[in-house]
């Protein structure tokens, strides 16, 4: 085996050792609870509102809109924060002293963040399809949608990601970044159909995955005839693939360069300069 | 040392015919206007700790990254382990150690986890005559934090930090180990520690380029010292050749008819009875002292920062030329 493929396996351990330490870290354990909630208020507001038109709830609606919108936001944001926090911390400097090191690393990110991702999804449907009815009744091959909609969606999502991650000068960044998101979140159809907004907003939400991320689990998780809240009373399957594969394509080709470029400017100085000012900023 | 048992299973007999580990010439860096290192050159043999001293800002850090093959220089020859580090590939990588100052990275990681983690991707590299990784258990034993194997790395002490950072370093078994600044923030005992522990790595034929700005620990570790100062090797010499070259001249201080006067000179015995004889009774407060190393790297750095010091005469300070 070369020694690139043996330091990728080595990777696969990584993303999975840190994917089980998110489980025994109180910050996290808290992290996965506390999104669970943020996911379940709407739902419970939203509550049995009947969704016109659509023979759905306005929480049957939202519920895979959410998980679709979990799997967009912990690709991108957590893969950014992650490598903006181990670019000032010196984990990426440490994993570009040792031979393939950063081969591993990366592999090991793309595993923890999907890991992280899934696991995001899980714990807020496992709670949902108590609190909703009509989610999850489709089963066979409605279902088999989720199994390309959710691996496309991590390459769409994840590369974008690691790019923001790259080129932001500190995790504070991301922190900043994090408000166009939510803006976006809002208007991607994920609370209320696409179809309510205003036509020029509609292209706009179009264009970001947050938006196919959602219809694809709808897609995966509503019944049949709740396809009529849709725009054109269709899921789209083709354009869905098309809008999140453009995404995955574009992540792929500009992220190795830009994470090369990331990791060539790494050096021990760079780091310590980093600390100093996060020092600063914290004392 | 903790367990000199495992420091001398790290000896790798060195291939034969490749004694030059290090080998610097004319090394320039420049940041967009300003030079920060105008030339400097050294080389260090196997199984030597050669020391850079210098002031902050001299150009340690970027030396020793230019070295390390993380930053790319402006111009001379630099050959590591018979690489230029520029074009230095993973299998030449597998060869080196680099100490980092680790902050708060792999916090949630256990320590014989990270170290076996990172230990494993030297595996493909190991040799019949290296064996790669360094066994964890091991290599925790031999940097005494047998007691911390399942903690996690969040919660280590400064000084427990700085070993692990030195475990992770050598867990390659390195032929070469880059340390910048080990012991910054360390407290007596540990520094002494980590002392031992470079000495039992040298023992064992790994050579050792570190960086410090502390002179005892520089006169205590090296079998050579570089002094780095104003971009330029300003010293480069044994320890002991460097203190004695530095204590040669010595400072004499006295009063005369209650004013202060002071003159450096090499033969003080004589000074002093020239004085006497000059000016009898009205000498008072008289003191002799020999110059220690430190005294001689203050004067030189603060000389050379001035630019109080034509390029002859600092030239004129380096000596040992023939360990080059």
């Amino acid at each position: 085996m070369s020694p690139v493929w043996y330091a990728a396996g080595l990777g696969v351990r990584r993303g999975w050792t840190e994917l089980r330490q998110t489980f025994t870290t109180g910050q996290d354990v808290f992290g996965y609870a506390l999104w669970t909630v943020l996911v379940m208020v709407p739902l419970f507001l939203a509550g049995d509102d009947p969704l016109k038109g659509a023979g759905i709830s306005a929480g049957a609606f939202m519920l895979p809109s959410l998980l679709g919108m979990t799997l967009a936001f912990t690709g991108m944001t957590t893969t950014a924060q992650l490598l903006a926090t181990e670019r000032e911390d010196g984990t990426l400097l440490r994993a570009k002293a040792v031979p393939h090191g950063m081969v591993g690393h990366l592999v090991g990110k793309i595993v923890m963040v999907s890991g992280t991702a899934l696991v995001s999804m899980a714990l807020p449907f496992a709670a949902g399809v108590f609190l909703v009815d009509g989610v999850a009744r489709q089963g066979g091959g409605a279902l088999l949608t989720l199994v390309w909609v959710i691996p496309l969606g991590l390459l769409a999502t994840l590369p974008i990601g690691a790019v923001i991650g790259s080129l932001v000068s500190s995790p504070r960044t991301v922190g900043l970044l994090m408000l166009p998101v939510m803006g976006l979140v809002v208007v991607s159809g994920i609370y209320f159909p696409l179809s309510e907004l205003p036509e020029w907003l509609q292209t706009v939400a179009q264009i970001f995955p947050v938006y196919w991320l959602g219809l694809g689990l709808r897609a995966a998780l509503l019944p049949s005839e709740a396809v009529a809240a849709e725009i054109g009373a269709s899921w789209q399957h083709l354009e869905t693939a098309g809008v999140l594969g453009a995404w995955a394509v574009a992540g792929l080709l500009l992220a190795p360069s830009v994470l090369r470029r990331m990791a060539r400017r790494e050096s021990g100085a760079a780091m310590a300069e980093r600390r100093q000012k996060a020092m600063q900023r914290v004392g | 040392m903790t367990s000199a048992h495992a420091l001398s299973e790290a000896g790798s007999s060195p291939p034969p015919g490749h004694d030059r580990v290090i080998d610097v010439r004319d090394l320039r860096m420049r940041y967009r206007t300003q030079d920060v290192l105008k030339g400097v050159g050294f080389t260090a043999r196997r199984g030597e700790v050669v020391v850079l001293l210098g002031p902050n800002g001299a150009g340690k850090t970027t030396t020793i990254e230019v070295l390390e093959g993380f930053r790319m220089r402006s111009a001379g020859d630099v050959s590591v382990l018979g690489t230029d580090p520029a074009r230095g590939d993973e299998r030449w990588r597998a060869r080196l150690g680099i100490v980092l100052q680790s902050w708060r990275d792999h916090g949630k990681w256990r320590v014989r986890e990270l170290l076996a983690h990172l230990g494993s991707y030297y595996a493909p590299y190991s040799t019949d005559l290296v064996r790669r990784p360094w066994d964890a258990d091991e290599l925790i034993a031999a940097v005494g934090l047998t007691g911390q194997a399942d903690k996690r790395i969040g919660t280590l002490s400064g000084g427990q930090r700085r070993r692990f950072d030195v475990a992770v370093g050598i867990v390659g078994r390195p032929e070469l180990l880059f340390l910048d600044e080990p012991t910054a923030g360390l407290d007596p005992e540990a520094r002494n520690e980590f002392h031992g522990l470079v000495r039992g790595l040298a023992d064992e034929n790994t050579t050792v380029l570190l960086t410090t700005h502390d002179l005892a620990e520089a006169e205590k570790l090296a079998d050579r010292i570089l002094i780095l100062a104003g971009g330029r090797i300003v010293a480069d010499g044994p320890a002991e050749e460097l203190s004695r070259q530095a204590s040669a001249e010595a400072t004499v201080r006295w009063t005369r008819d209650g004013r202060p006067f002071e003159e450096s000179t090499p033969e003080p015995t004589r000074f002093v009875r020239r004085l006497f004889e000059e000016h009898g009774d009205a000498i008072g407060g008289l003191e002799v002292r020999r110059a220690s190393l430190e005294d001689t790297y203050l004067t030189m750095v603060r000389e050379l920062e001035a630019g109080s010091v034509p390029e002859e005469r600092a030239a004129a300070h380096a000596f040992g030329e023939e360990a080059r």
